[in-house]
């Protein structure tokens, strides 16, 4: 099926007709798009000049904004990867494997969404802080900032790489195995490339989600300038404090750095899935 | 191999005529009830405070209701953090009448020609509730604390909400300034001690209630606080005593009249009667004007002093706590030189 | 630990493909015992994580929501601000949830069998509310839509109040689960290619046919799971809605800020019980989505 996709390209190659129902389609998404993204994105940037490029230069180079920018890149950066792997492996459990309770655990997979983040720092806090029951005390250290990370982005790989392994046929497992292939060629070969774009669309979400997280960091780290306090947190302090001209400059500066990010990895999955073809 | 397009166009056409319609008619209906919700009487009376006295307000709207002017006034309330309250209400938040911590935060709606500028014209200058910072400690007071100096002496953990996410915790900062102040040191020496202080707090959160949520987890020796807020804490059963420091700061809450209701008026003279301000007493905020029943209770410091002896809110707001040439601001900066050595 | 995993399938779900290879049955028992110690590893592996980081969690909320019994419990929910909560919480989802589903359809169709330039830059635009505080998308659309707004006099004018009721906690819901569909059905399209689309039409399905009886059923799944998060998402938020809610109760307050309310207030039963409302709610949502998913599958029969 994955060599099936894309139909070789003769498909591929034609532009979009420029028909009347198309545009109408293009037309609403276009609006929805722009009354949800773009006017605010647009707003946002120009908050972020009204000071003009000193007052945004001094605002994104201040030492305090830098280390929480730093912290927060750093910490989604190590979170995305745990997610990567432990989101494929749990998809695949969920998919291929069978177990009593699977169900139940296959419900609760979302819930890290619909808990109001309140509630997810003040559960970790007591489980994870001082008086643990299973004594791990990371509150108020910088690995509390991944751990609630890890706790807010832990759907998005699962839930993109379960469809796909729904869909995926077994039979070519199979044939792969059944044909001599051993169980890491047929893993290397025939199911992470068909997965692929499929895991990059997770880890594209969790670090988008990861770069604004605010609500469920608040408790759990402390929020210590220099130390503990996530980029999110900071641009909050400057709104509170009426400097929404740097807090805006704060936010452009993680929104460009996911851009970059999110730019790459789409490329990243472009390629591959061509390259299975 | 065109109609397979075709096919997509098509798709998303239809799909999206479908949606259209239900956007519509979705949005429609979302805009007529919130219409609803309010136009409704004329007597209806909003109101937007800080999150803290909303346990109060419960009994204090009640209780006005059956009072002759407030007979058929109705309310809708608001809670949350002061500063977002105040920038909601500047940015088009129906509101009557405001309760916020700090001052700056009216003063962003007189500046915004929502409140008239003579609002802390008044016998208690505008003001609706006082209270104290004081200490708050683990049970029996382990690291035997009771002074500012303690707060400094080596192992000492301090727990304060962030003076640049919590409006409410720059109280805290401007007691343990003018503290030093009153112990007839230097404003160099002041904010010397101001440093040192930062350099003990182990957790800055985001608004006074997440402070306490982290030291009743278990975090710190001593959480800066207000007074009512560490006698609700206790009412409610969280284990920790409170001690108030011979010289700390008088927190003042404003309140106003947003526009020139009557009603609204009414309600705000209601809240400076006394017997509101008995309302407020049992609720552990101390009263702001004299003769209320339940005031003995709050013993007076000596040292008290007013965000006046410090130069009042204007100054006090540009000298520490400008976003970037603050002293405060400074002060948190230098802490990340330190660490990062 | 994924390779194990795969290996796994391929012998449990064919053991007759493996068994023709296998020389001896001496091999064939071995290989399967291995690809059982792989498998559980594998589950042991994602089993542990998950409950140190989700079941663990949930339990401990389930815990502490019925530590005092069901009495505390009933009052919470019966409170008329939560009753309120809860229903406007399902109003904004109700709303939101479907128009993110249709754009989320439309957007993926556009970005995957598309051509055409600037599509990369449409997928960032798509994705971009997500990398935003929350805190800042709520202003943001202050800055676009509140009275001060971009917008605001040409809003008030028209008799709309858009933030601070009703429609801005919608709009604040929307952005902030504007991605998932469109991100969870885009891989599933591509991995379900165009074939049958194109046979399909061959075989004269009319376009509306075809998308129907061959593009959904193929890519439900993606659509499910792209549903079942933006529901959770536009359940839980909170960040964004305070900013532009007003926080008005028994009008605009929702369920996370009530659960915020509750604890601002010690009430923390209160909090609790909300939160495993969302929390079922959210459950809930998974459960008919792929009962739904399976009756559409067998009355279409695909």
């Amino acid at each position: 099926m994955a060599a099936g996709s894309r139909a070789g390209g003769a498909a591929g190659r034609l532009r979009l007709p420029a028909h009347a129902g198309s545009a109408l389609g293009v037309g609403m998404l276009g609006i929805y798009l722009s009354v949800l993204v773009l006017l605010p994105v647009a707003a946002l940037v120009a908050k972020s000049s009204t000071g003009g490029t000193d007052a945004f230069w001094r605002a994104i180079t201040n030492p305090e904004a830098v280390a929480a920018i730093k912290l927060t890149l750093i910490a989604t950066g190590i979170v995305v990867l745990i997610n990567a792997v432990f989101g494929t492996l749990i998809a695949w459990v969920l998919v291929r494997d069978d177990f009593r309770g699977k169900q139940v655990v296959n419900s609760v997979i979302d819930l890290p969404f619909a808990l109001p983040t309140i509630v997810a720092g003040v559960v970790l806090l007591a489980l994870y802080g001082k008086g643990s029951p299973i004594g791990v005390n990371v509150a108020f250290t910088r690995l509390s900032v991944g751990l609630a990370l890890l706790f807010v982005t832990l759907p998005f790989v699962v839930r993109s790489v379960q469809p796909v392994l729904l869909e995926l046929d077994i039979a070519m497992e199979e044939a792969a195995a059944s044909l001599g292939a051993r169980s890491w060629t047929v893993l290397r070969r025939i199911v992470l490339p068909t997965l692929a774009p499929a895991i990059i669309s997770g880890i594209a979400l969790s670090f988008a989600r990861a770069v604004g997280e605010f609500g469920s960091l608040v408790l759990i780290t402390g929020n210590l300038p220099f130390k503990t306090e996530a980029g999110s947190v900071y641009i909050f302090g400057q709104v509170e404090n009426d400097n929404l001209p740097g807090a805006a400059a704060v936010s452009v500066i993680l929104l460009a750095a996911a851009i970059v990010v999110l730019g790459a990895l789409s490329f990243a999955s472009r390629r591959m899935s061509r390259h299975v073809q | 191999m065109s109609s397979i397009l075709f096919i997509h166009s098509m798709k998303k056409a239809v799909m999206k005529k479908h949606s259209l319609a239900v956007l519509v008619s979705l949005i429609a209906a979302a805009i007529g009830l919130s219409a609803c919700g309010s136009s409704s009487g004329s007597k209806e009376l909003a109101l937007v405070a800080y999150s803290t006295p909303k346990s109060a307000y419960e009994k204090l709207t009640a209780d006005f209701q059956a009072t002759s002017a407030g007979k058929g006034v109705t309310f809708s309330q608001s809670y949350g953090p002061s500063g977002e309250q105040s920038r909601a209400v500047a940015n088009g938040q129906n509101a009557d009448v405001v309760n916020f911590s700090l001052e700056p935060d009216v003063e962003r709606l007189v500046k915004a020609g929502l409140v008239s500028s003579s609002w802390n014209q008044n016998a208690t200058h505008g003001f609706v509730t006082n209270s104290v910072v004081v200490f708050m400690v683990r049970k029996g007071n382990p690291k035997h604390i009771t002074s500012w100096s303690d707060l400094v002496k080596p192992g000492v953990q301090v727990v304060t909400p962030n003076p640049f996410t919590s409006g409410g915790a720059r109280w805290n900062i401007m007691a343990a300034y003018g503290a030093q102040l009153k112990e007839g040191k230097s404003e160099a020496e002041a904010q010397a001690y101001l440093k040192q202080l930062f350099g003990h707090v182990v957790s800055q959160d985001s608004s006074a209630r997440n402070s306490l949520q982290t030291f009743t987890a278990g975090r710190g020796d001593v959480l800066l606080g207000y007074e009512n807020e560490a006698i609700t804490a206790q009412k409610k059963g969280e284990d920790v005593d409170y001690l108030i420091p011979d010289d700390t700061i008088l927190i003042q809450a404003p309140v106003a009249v947003v526009g020139s209701s009557k009603p609204a008026q009414e309600f705000v003279k209601y809240l400076l009667s006394p017997a509101a301000q008995e309302t407020w007493a049992a609720q552990g905020y101390r009263p702001v004007i004299s003769g209320v029943q339940g005031a003995s209770k709050f013993p007076k410091p000596p040292g008290l002093f007013t965000i006046e002896y410090v130069g009042g809110w204007k100054s006090v707001t540009d000298k520490f706590f400008d976003p970037e040439t603050g002293i405060v601001t400074k002060i948190e900066q230098g802490l990340g030189v330190s660490t990062s050595k | 630990m994924s390779s194990s995993g795969a290996g796994a399938a391929a012998v449990s779900n064919g053991p007759g493909g493996v068994a023709r290879r296998a020389p001896t049955h001496d091999a064939e028992r071995a290989a399967e015992r291995a690809a059982r110690a792989r498998k559980l590893t594998a589950r042991t592996l994602a089993l542990g994580y998950l409950t140190l980081l989700l079941l663990a969690p949930v339990a401990m909320i389930f815990y502490r929501t019925f530590e005092h019994g069901l009495a505390p419990v009933w009052d919470s929910i019966t409170a008329p601000n939560a009753q309120h909560a809860f229903w406007l919480t399902i109003e904004v989802v109700a709303i939101a949830v479907p128009l993110n589903t249709a754009f989320g359809i439309g957007m993926a169709l556009l970005l995957e069998r598309g051509r055409f330039r600037g599509k990369g830059l449409l997928g960032l635009l798509v994705d971009l509310p997500f990398a935003i505080s929350p805190v800042v998308v709520g202003l943001s659309l202050v800055l676009v839509y509140g009275k001060t707004g971009w917008f605001g006099d040409w809003l008030t004018e028209q008799g709309f109040q858009i933030i601070f009721s009703v429609p801005g906690i919608v709009l604040a819901t929307a952005v902030v689960s504007l991605p998932f569909v469109a991100r969870e059905t885009i891989p599933v399209l591509r991995e379900l290619g165009t074939d049958s689309e194109q046979a399909a039409e061959t075989l004269g399905a009319s376009p509306w046919q075809t998308f129907w009886r061959v593009t959904l059923p193929g890519i439900r799944w993606g659509v499910v799971y792209g549903v079942v998060l933006t529901t959770a998402r536009a359940l839980g938020e909170f960040g964004a809605v305070s900013i532009v809610s007003g926080r008005i109760e028994g009008q605009t307050q929702t369920l996370p800020l009530y659960v915020q309310d509750r604890f601002e207030n010690f009430d923390s039963t209160g909090a609790y019980t909300a939160a495993v409302v969302l929390a079922l709610l959210a459950m809930g949502t998974l459960l008919a989505m792929n009962l739904l998913t399976r009756r559409t599958r067998r009355r279409i029969g695909a």
